[in-house]
């Protein structure tokens, strides 16, 4: 992994880049979200970058480790350069007010099904989307279930199932 | 109007005309043909979806304008389960997304987990975890073959590779007791042995192997109703494969070099003497090429394994890590408390975000963890190569006939559990 791919994301977005973070030799670059097209762009047509394929997006909800409304989300991006055989990890921080974020679909296409995860996990909007509806869950859920605040076991409708018996069997 | 029997006396023959009215006068407001898209629903209960995937298709008569898939029939919040459970404890979980494949699931899954701890596996325990790994590429395969075939039309092909599919897996229930779902990889290694039975039963299986695909081609390579049903359908070039980012055979198919096992070699992949395949095409044929030559590269891989095969343990010594063996619990007091904690408590691994990438039977299969140090994930994601692959599902459909869409389907190597997570 090299360093240089962070210096030069630096040296060409400097009101974006955030912050840099090397951790199993993996480099993990921060920025703001408000260019992350061109910055995207930018990563995939550099020769020395070249990170033609988009491995995966995700997203973390930082509430749980008491970070504060300014950095609730993280986007992140896993970027996979075929050509150099090097990877980089791409994270947008958002703020809980505005967990709203450009779509990288025109650079990658595989950004397409990856953000419609996002969204329907997480809530994070996707701007200039070609079609952002929820993937896995149906239309009428309330609530996004990968944010800290859903519970686990559901939030209990399940115990208003008909069908589930409610009263101890008559004897 | 007089009954007329159809059939001629003399020949037997039914002679009945095609139409007995006058054909109708055409008029404006009774056009010939009427053009309309028609929305025909696919599944989610049908036989070649293998799994639940339903499919809304836009026709013009035969011809697929659009695909779109619907997913979420098998959705179960694996990933939101995952946060609340110790590192440990997802491993059976991960037996559950690609259930075809997984051992598969679970190489990857402890590599990202030794990855964010920083152990290293004992030698013998790299052998056995690739030997393992490539049998399970070559159940993979095999069952894609068979359902592939079927879903095409070719019966037989299905039954012959079950057949050796069987060998496979009884081997698989003598190394770790199941056969589906196995959970037999740990953090820091594997769970037991290779007993020398099963070698001996294996290095068998391998000498027979490649004649049993040679039969396998025998069927199709040079059937007609398999070549006009698999050439230049599917096809997807190189760049927009890339864009979509298919991973495994879908990419290769499309003659990118890209193989996590070459581009970072882990386990015993660097120490043994293979190559990757590769498409000229990207149609189906190709990928079904691909598969064939990649289950040969991966009986040579299992046979220099076997080679090579160096003593020792298979489970690597940390204790904070690795629970310690049964006897020793027994008979010492740091074994114990060892043991305790990690099975009450879970181990804490430092803060840190890791992803890792295996080349699972499918194609790229990454688990990424964000660790705070609790014993538990933060976050993790699964990066599974079913649903990657599906987000280039309508690129791939369009144009071809409503036909073609069970192969289409088939040509991914497609598993909703792994798709929905």
């Amino acid at each position: 992994m090299n360093p240089e791919i962070a210096q030069k994301i630096q040296e060409k977005f400097p009101s974006e880049f955030i912050g840099q973070n090397e951790f199993r030799n993996e480099l993990t670059v921060t920025v703001k979200p408000d260019r992350i097209v061109e910055i995207a762009r930018f990563l995939r047509d550099d020769p020395s970058t070249a990170f033609n394929q988009l491995s995966d997006i995700f997203s973390v909800d930082n509430s749980g480790r008491s970070a504060g409304v300014d950095e609730r989300f993280e986007v992140v991006y896993l970027l996979n350069s075929i050509p150099n055989r090097h990877r980089l990890r791409l994270k947008a921080v958002l703020r809980e007010d505005r967990c709203e974020i450009d779509s990288v679909w025109p650079v990658w296409k595989a950004a397409g099904f990856l953000e419609r995860e996002v969204y329907d996990l997480m809530g994070i909007r996707f701007r200039n989307h070609p079609d952002l509806r929820r993937i896995f869950l149906p239309e009428d859920f309330d609530g996004h279930p990968l944010r800290k605040e859903y519970p686990t076991e559901g939030k209990g409708w399940r115990n208003t199932f008909e069908f589930l018996p409610t009263e101890e069997p008559q004897t | 109007m007089e009954f007329k029997s159809p059939q001629n006396p003399s020949t037997g023959l039914n002679e009945a005309p095609l139409h007995d009215t006058e054909p109708r006068p055409i008029t404006e407001d009774l056009p010939l043909r009427r053009s309309e898209e028609l929305l025909l629903n696919m599944g989610p209960q049908h036989p070649a979806t293998h799994g639940v995937l339903r499919v809304v298709l836009e026709l013009e008569g035969e011809k697929i304008l659009k695909a779109t898939p619907d997913l979420g029939y098998l959705h179960r919040g694996v990933e939101k389960l995952c946060e609340g459970l110790t590192y440990q404890q997802i491993i059976p979980h991960t037996d559950r997304l690609d259930y075809v494949c997984s051992m598969s699931n679970n190489f990857a899954y402890v590599r990202a987990v030794e990855k964010l701890l920083g152990v290293s596996i004992p030698e013998r325990g790299e052998y056995v975890r690739t030997i393992i790994a490539e049998m399970q590429r070559i159940v993979g395969h095999l069952f894609w073959l068979g359902t592939q075939s079927l879903d095409i039309g070719a019966m037989t092909i299905f039954f012959w590779t079950f057949r050796e599919r069987e060998i496979l897996l009884d081997l698989f229930e003598r190394i770790c007791g199941a056969r589906l779902t196995m959970n037999y990889f740990r953090v820091g290694g594997v769970n037991g042995d290779l007993k020398p039975d099963v070698i001996a039963t294996l290095r068998k299986f391998l000498k027979d192997f490649p004649s049993k695909i040679d039969e396998y081609d025998r069927l199709l390579m040079n059937n007609r109703i398999w070549i006009s049903r698999t050439k230049d359908i599917a096809v997807i070039s190189a760049e927009d494969a890339v864009g979509f980012g298919l991973t495994g055979p879908p990419l290769r198919g499309s003659g990118v070099h890209y193989d996590v096992r070459k581009a970072a070699p882990y386990a015993a992949y660097g120490k043994v003497d293979w190559e990757v395949p590769l498409g000229s095409n990207g149609d189906t044929y190709d990928r079904y090429w691909i598969r064939m030559q990649e289950m040969k590269q991966s009986a040579r891989i299992i046979a220099q394994c076997l080679d090579q095969l160096p003593e020792g343990p298979v489970l690597t010594d940390v204790p904070q890590v690795v629970a310690p063996p049964k006897e020793k619990v027994m008979q010492d007091m740091q074994s114990l408390i060892h043991h305790f904690i990690i099975f009450t408590e879970g181990f804490r691994p430092p803060k840190g975000e890791v992803y890792c990438a295996t080349e699972a039977p499918k194609g790229e299969l990454g688990f990424s963890i964000v660790s705070d140090g609790e014993p538990k994930p933060y976050r993790l994601k699964i990066r599974s190569p079913s649903f990657v692959h599906l987000g280039a599902f309508d690129h791939m459909a369009r144009g071809y006939m409503i036909a073609d869409i069970v192969t289409i389907f088939g040509t991914y190597d497609i598993v909703m559990g792994e798709c929905d997570r």
